[in-house]
């Protein structure tokens, strides 16, 4: 039990390493800011094959070929395969895995994924059940339109607090070889509730999560804001980054022009129309295994706090009348 | 399961969300769907006309073709995906009238095909135009209850 520090953070006696990455991202993606950190950019949303469902997964597909070619492993190499997606049953990452044929555990977090994902995997590593680990998960707009709101060709107005879906997929290679950042910290958070039930504005109901998980890691660990380069909630957007700022303020935790939000990184929401930014767990999937991982390699950061936020309701839930729950889980990456 | 009291911390967060939440521009809204419908309008005006002087139909009468023409038009521009763009700005303007209805239609079949014609097109053709046509027959109902009831009203 020595590695569990306070409430809710555990800390790696043996931090792993991610020794690879590998990162998909759609057209739309593609004309955005964050481009040129991504590994290959689709020409289309399809991804030449017959549904939006059949091309979000041979992105994910493809993410983990990248991330395993660029470790020069081959897939017989890799021990354990965590991949979590936005579609019912996380189809997506099921029927990539059955590609794969790696043992597979799949999870959902929604839009914390990635930070789920690295938690576990760093705890297996850690535990000294697995030597090497795939991560990855993905998102895409159209499949997410479909099954949260409305088809894709359908003509409503959005609504200027919303956030747009990202298409894309991120892996990345967890193990004990090569160069590369280190998990060193996870704090695994708690389904907040705060009575929040628009399903257009999850950035204002997955605020209140990612200030608790922050709080809370900053209570566990005695760590504070300056301890790192960048503090990164996962897909806030413009509104709920501001109330996530609001409530920690509120608990006397004062962040400074070091915390941002991943979802503001992936579109120029000026020119491309997205208004409160992006969402999906491709955006702070590609954030942080493509701009975040390059940039620890050149040596630009070297102490990150990713606290990925999910939003944890269902097209029923919400139709049932249901608040939408949220949660928010910690990494902390260092060089 | 009844739906959990909402907690004063909630109520007290819910009321900070509306403060951050920036509001729809209603004016510009209004001007746009203003502009946008009564385009629509007079379009359908002009082909009513042009149907009745074509066709040699009485007015009540040209308005069918020309409802359908503009619902083929919304139809063809839905799936050339052209709609979904002129709604981001036009917004009610478009909704409103027929082509609207027929956005709602084209959007969802094609939507659906690939989960095939039976259980696909089929069955969620209707998944967004299905109320309008529910509330619109069930209201039909109940206006001609009334006109039985007080004949003559």
């Amino acid at each position: 039990m020595g590695k569990k520090t306070g409430k809710q953070t555990f800390q790696f006696a043996n931090p792993p390493t991610i020794i690879a990455t590998g990162t998909v991202a759609g057209p739309f993606e593609g004309r955005g800011p964050l481009a040129e950190e991504i590994d290959v950019l689709l020409g289309d949303l399809h991804n030449g094959e017959n549904s939006f469902e059949q091309a979000e997964r041979s992105m994910l597909v493809q993410a983990c070929r990248l991330a395993l070619d660029h470790a020069g492993r081959g897939s017989a190499e890799v021990d354990l395969f965590l991949a979590g997606d936005l579609l019912n049953q996380i189809i997506s990452s099921s029927f990539t895995a059955a590609t794969l044929a790696i043992p597979y555990l799949g999870i959902y977090g929604a839009c914390s994924t990635v930070a789920e994902s690295l938690t576990l995997a760093s705890m297996i590593l850690d535990g000294g059940f697995a030597g090497a680990i795939l991560v990855a998960t993905s998102s895409h707009n159209a499949t997410a339109e479909r099954q949260y709101r409305y088809p894709t060709e359908y003509g409503g107005q959005r609504r200027p607090y919303q956030q747009w879906t990202v298409t894309g997929a991120a892996a990345a290679l967890l193990g004990y070889t090569g160069q590369g950042p280190r998990i060193t910290a996870a704090t695994v958070g708690k389904v907040v509730d705060m009575g929040c039930k628009d399903p257009l504005n999850l950035g204002a109901a997955m605020a209140p999560a990612a200030a608790e998980t922050i709080a809370c890691h900053f209570q566990d660990t005695g760590w504070d804001p300056d301890s790192f380069d960048l503090i990164l909630t996962g897909d806030l957007g413009e509104i709920g980054f501001k109330l996530c700022r609001d409530e920690l303020t509120e608990k006397n935790i004062h962040l400074g022009e070091n915390f941002s939000d991943c979802g503001l990184f992936i579109y120029d929401r000026e020119k491309q129309d997205v208004h409160a930014g992006a969402s999906g767990c491709a955006a702070a999937g590609l954030v942080t295994f493509g701009r975040l991982y390059r940039r620890f390699q050149k040596g630009e950061l070297s102490r990150v706090l990713l606290v990925a936020t999910g939003a944890l309701h269902s097209p029923t839930s919400f139709l049932q009348g249901e608040n939408i729950p949220c949660i928010a889980h910690a990494v902390r990456i260092e060089a | 399961m009844p739906a959990k009291k909402t907690t004063p911390k909630q109520a007290a967060y819910q009321k900070k969300v509306k403060k951050y939440e920036p509001k729809p521009k209603a004016l510009h809204n209004a001007v746009f769907a203003f502009l946008s419908g009564g385009t629509i309008c007079l379009l359908g005006q002009a082909l009513t006309d042009f149907f009745g002087a074509v066709m040699g139909l009485p007015p009540e009468k040209a308005a069918n073709p020309a409802v359908a023409t503009m619902i083929f038009f919304g139809a063809l521009l839905t799936a050339l995906g052209l709609f979904d763009r002129i709604a981001r700005f036009a917004g009610a303007g478009v909704a409103v009238p027929v082509t609207g209805f027929a956005n709602s239609m084209v959007s969802a079949a094609l939507e659906f095909r690939e989960e095939g014609l039976i259980l696909g097109v089929g069955a969620k053709l209707f998944s967004l135009a299905g109320s309008v046509i529910t509330f619109g027959v069930v209201t039909a109902f109940i206006v001609g209850l009334i006109h039985a009831i007080f004949p003559g009203g």
